[in-house]
């Protein structure tokens, strides 16, 4: 048996198919190690340990039976409380969806399911994906495994200090403007954001459609790679999802690993607009020493210009505003989770429903995509607001005529403590100014480890690359990672 | 003197279009199905589910624009309306806003008999809602079997200049809407729906007077009546120098009245923006040729060939009203049958026989095109007197039998052996001797003759031939 603490998930997964334990007792450790560990961490909204069991002997016995068990056979997983899964409550940890049980499962975790992953239960996060801190949950909040006073960074914070802290080898979160980077840099993991349309949305909940990306988490960039592998690929349901067959992930991730100058011939960008006054000098340090490693790696470094990057927030937050407020319209009461008790009127449903049931930010951003998207201002808004989105897209185009890969970080500062950014949303929001543009040009972008602050925090690396370029980011990320240890430390732990 | 008013109409038309699932899901959207039986989690709103677009609307909605002489567009994009209403789920409704799918096109039809073409602004494709259902005591229900069903909207532009002609175009769209086999255009189950937005003008004057939108009219008797109650009330009040309201106006058909729906819920603003869940849609040249290959001969284009055919301008405008009717009419003169009479026997006995002429184009039609066209012809040689041929049709269509069958199990054949007559009207010349003798200062006593032997020939005697041997025998 391995020790489920720091054990990564592809050593899992090839631990299951080989026979030398059965995802049954993978998953028995794991649930117990939520069970001791969870409280004090607050990462799982819903612990499905029926489900678990029942996928993982679902595994053993085709492994028995000799039939494959999957690329994921026992993987021990989270899922973002985002993604809809039958039967399992499913409420992106907001009042307004506590009780909605879907009938229905998202694409990404049917196939990740029937990968042989084992879904543990449901992980917390921002309500509704808003918010960078995981704060804005409105069941609890989730802790940073490294510093308990510290936030674990959102949305999909859970997702992060799950996986963290080893309560599940993977995970699964959703990534609109950093959601899943800027809390794996937080929490000192490999996180994902694929290409827009890379990763199937249907039965994912939508926060602002045209920038949700579902991806995937990790302890190592491999288990990121071996995750988005399997969740990839064109769905019938999703419209918006790209019919290009899937690249060799994984592959790519260990082709980074091999010999002594993997990156030969591999340019990296580093974009001036991304190391700006204001960032963390410690991130800054650690990040330009990546580069220097990244060097010895045998890749070119060469710069690079983003010049829209100064528009990225702005257009960010009136795209997704404008969309969050037509994408949580539906949640009127009349069908599925909260309806407002004693209601005289149709109107009163709804004000009464919408006020008891959406949290303080939500209601912040329904008001401000209902202002911004207002007749007769459609143009001064969203309208400069798209054609803005195409400047930045272009400006990665332009930027990777000259490189195979930008490189910066992620977040410009570490971990905050709690209730040191909630109050002031405009600081909250530019937690992002890093990671948003990705979103808004569609690009891939990974985030990985690369050191510590002084007193302890994780830092994260950001790899970008080109629309349906996650090779490159794994393969770069991959030839990172086995030149560097930061993968291996393990959060302290307290039960 | 009293102004003269000149009305202003324009329309607003949706299409149910007859796909078999709907717009953006895969559960049905056919009609009449137990409440919220017909739905998925797509149509529903449910969290996280995602709209896909179906060809087959588009196919429909590009067919309609083409029959229309719209403009169709290589790539457009769907927006999201929004507004609350519980019989609409995601908050918002899938249309199109500024990219519609046709642009331009009219809609011909004649009105009493002098050719229209309303001008069309634009045709685009939407998804319907649910339905509300008001119980007693204050409890609604809502079924949402309709939600996301697919729709057309045609817009036209203010041409239409009364209360009838708006009915006529209204049943245009709807003979368009059946030759296409888009849709089945009925107005009373909702799958043809109407708005009229509604103004009147000094006679001569270029600019428009304000407004009122007329909804809730569900019946072409129901557009006529509310559009001309509504160009009666609009007219009194600027007779008295009073002003028009820019509103939405409800008919009430019982009570024979519009009125001004309250000003809260037509106060929307529908924040429209591209929906961001559906990529552009492109319609490539090859699948407009293909879809302009598809189309069948349209109403107007049938009707000319009719009067270039010699039907009468009235005649040929019943048979192209229903698709079934000309197809039934071609299929007769294909059998056979001259035109013209074929035309009356179908006007005068079958439409006067089924309460909708779509019965014609059904399989257990009793009296199929192939069987028409032989009783004409049964007339046309003289096999059967005119009114013989009609007691015939009868027992065709109660019967379900051949013209010919029906003729030698009853022995209906008239009898135009020139000496079985010629007995008969001499054994009535005989029996008659006073009538005979009369005859030539009164030739009107020929019909009495004719009657007597016609009697005498158990009604088979071909009258013509009667009358020849008695002007013959008796002259």
């Amino acid at each position: 048996m391995i020790d489920a603490r720091g054990a990564s998930l592809v050593s899992i997964v090839d631990g299951v198919r080989a026979g030398a334990f059965s995802a049954r007792e993978v998953t028995e450790q794991f649930l117990d190690r939520v069970a001791r560990l969870d409280g004090a961490l607050g990462c799982f909204l819903k612990i499905d340990d029926t489900g678990a069991r029942r996928r993982a002997d679902a595994v053993d016995a085709a492994r028995k039976a000799g039939r494959d068990p999957g690329p994921l056979a026992g993987a021990p997983i989270g899922i973002k409380d985002i993604f809809c899964m039958r039967g399992v409550e499913t409420t992106c940890a907001s009042k307004i969806l506590r009780g909605f049980v879907p009938p229905y499962e998202s694409t990404v975790t049917a196939r990740l399911e029937a990968a042989g992953a084992v879904a543990l239960g449901k992980l917390n996060m921002d309500e509704f994906a808003m918010g960078s801190s995981t704060e804005n949950s409105s069941v609890k909040p989730t802790r940073n495994p490294w510093s308990h006073a510290h936030v674990p960074g959102g949305s999909s914070g859970g997702s992060a200090a799950a996986v963290a802290a080893s309560l599940c080898a993977g995970a699964t979160g959703t990534d609109t403007g950093g959601s899943i980077r800027q809390p794996a840099a937080l929490c000192g993991v490999v996180g994902m954001k694929p290409t827009y349309g890379r990763v199937s949305r249907y039965g994912v909940i939508a926060f602002a459609s045209s920038l949700d990306h579902p991806g995937p988490f990790g302890r190592t960039v491999e288990d990121a790679a071996a995750l988005l592998e399997v969740m990839s690929g064109v769905d019938p349901l999703d419209a918006t999802s790209i019919p290009a067959p899937v690249g060799a992930y994984r592959q790519a991730a260990r082709a980074g690993r091999e010999g002594q100058t993997p990156l030969a011939g591999v340019r990296l960008g580093v974009p001036t607009e991304y190391f700006q006054p204001g960032m963390d000098p410690e991130i800054e340090t650690a990040v330009r020493a990546a580069l220097d490693e990244l060097a010895l790696a045998g890749a070119k470094i060469v710069p690079v210009s983003l010049p829209h990057t100064k528009y990225a927030i702005a257009t960010y937050y009136l795209i997704c505003t404008a969309e969050a407020s037509s994408n949580l319209a539906r949640y009127d009461g009349v069908r599925y989770g909260l309806r407002a008790a004693e209601v005289r009127s149709l109107e009163e449903l709804y004000t009464k429903t919408r006020g008891e049931g959406f949290g303080t930010e939500p209601k912040r951003r329904i008001m401000l995509g209902a202002y911004v998207l207002r007749a007769g201002y459609y143009e001064a808004y969203y309208g400069k607001a798209l054609r803005a989105r195409r400047k930045i897209a272009d400006d990665f185009s332009a930027a990777f005529a000259s490189c195979d890969a930008i490189v910066t970080p992620t977040s410009p500062v570490p971990a905050f403590k709690f209730g040191e950014r909630i109050g002031d949303p405009l600081q909250m929001y530019l937690a992002d100014i890093l990671t948003v543009a990705p979103n808004l040009a569609g690009v891939p972008a990974l985030s990985q480890p690369c050191g510590f602050t002084k007193s302890g925090l994780p830092i994260g690396l950001q790899i970008i690359g080109p629309a349906l370029g996650e090779e490159i980011c794994f393969r770069v990320g991959g030839a990172y990672e086995s030149r560097t240890d930061w993968h291996t430390r393990f959060a302290p732990e307290t039960a | 003197m009293a102004t003269d008013w000149e009305t202003v109409i324009g329309l607003e038309v949706h299409v149910q279009l007859a796909t078999r699932s709907k717009i953006f899901s895969w559960s049905s959207a056919e009609f009449g199905a137990e409440p919220n039986s017909a739905t998925d989690p797509v149509c529903l709103g449910m969290p996280g589910t995602l709209p896909v677009l179906n060809r087959s609307a588009v196919e429909s909605a590009v067919r309609l624009g083409m029959a229309a002489g719209c403009t169709i567009r290589a790539r457009c994009r769907f927006a999201r309306k929004h507004y609350f209403y519980p019989d609409l789920p995601k908050g918002f409704q899938i249309s199109q806003f500024d990219e519609p799918i046709c642009e331009g096109g009219a809609i011909k039809f004649r009105l009493k008999g002098e050719p229209r073409a309303i001008r069309l602004t634009r045709i685009h494709m939407e998804e319907d809602a649910g339905k509300n259902l008001h119980a007693a005591a204050g409890v609604s229900f809502v079924d949402y079997n309709r939600a996301g069903v697919p729709l057309c909207e045609i817009v036209s532009e203010p041409d239409v200049r009364s209360a009838e002609e708006a009915a006529e175009y209204v049943r245009a769209v709807r003979t368009l809407v059946r030759y296409l086999g888009i849709g089945d255009g009925n107005m009373e189950e909702g799958s043809l729906r109407c708005d009229a937005n509604v103004s009147l003008r000094p006679r001569g004057s270029e600019k428009y007077g304000t407004k009122t939108e007329i909804k809730n009219m569900n019946s072409f008797k129901n557009v006529r009546d509310a559009i001309e109650h509504e160009v009666k009330r609009q007219a009194t009040l600027l007779d008295r120098g009073e002003r028009i309201i820019q509103e939405t106006r409800l008919w009430d058909a019982s009570r024979g009245v519009t009125q001004a729906m309250r000003s809260k819920e037509q106060a929307h603003d529908y924040r429209y923006f591209p929906e961001p869940d559906l990529p552009p849609l492109v319609v490539t040249e090859l699948e407009q040729v293909a879809l302009r290959a598809s189309l069948p001969e349209l109403p107007e284009d049938r009707f000319a060939r009719y009067t270039s055919e010699g039907l009468s301008p009235q005649d040929a405008g019943v048979l192209v009203a229903d698709r079934e009717t000309a197809a039934y009419f071609d299929a007769t003169v294909a059998a056979g049958a001259p035109a013209k009479r074929a035309a009356n026997w179908l006007i005068n006995e079958l439409l006067a026989r089924v309460d909708d002429p779509r019965k014609l184009g059904e399989a257990d039609c009793p009296v199929p095109p192939a069987a028409l066209a032989e009783l004409v012809e049964l007339v046309e040689d003289g096999t059967l007197s005119g009114k013989l041929g009609k007691d015939v049709f009868v027992k065709m269509w109660s019967e379900r039998r051949a013209a010919k069958e029906i003729v030698a199990a009853e022995g209906l054949a008239q009898v135009s052996d020139g000496g079985a007559l010629e007995e008969a009207c001499q054994r009535v010349i005989a029996a008659h001797p006073g009538e005979a003798g009369r005859f030539k200062e009164n030739p009107k006593l020929m019909g009495f003759f004719v009657g007597a032997v016609m009697k005498e020939t158990g009604g088979k005697g071909n009258p013509k031939a009667v009358n020849e041997i008695l002007r013959r025998l008796l002259g």
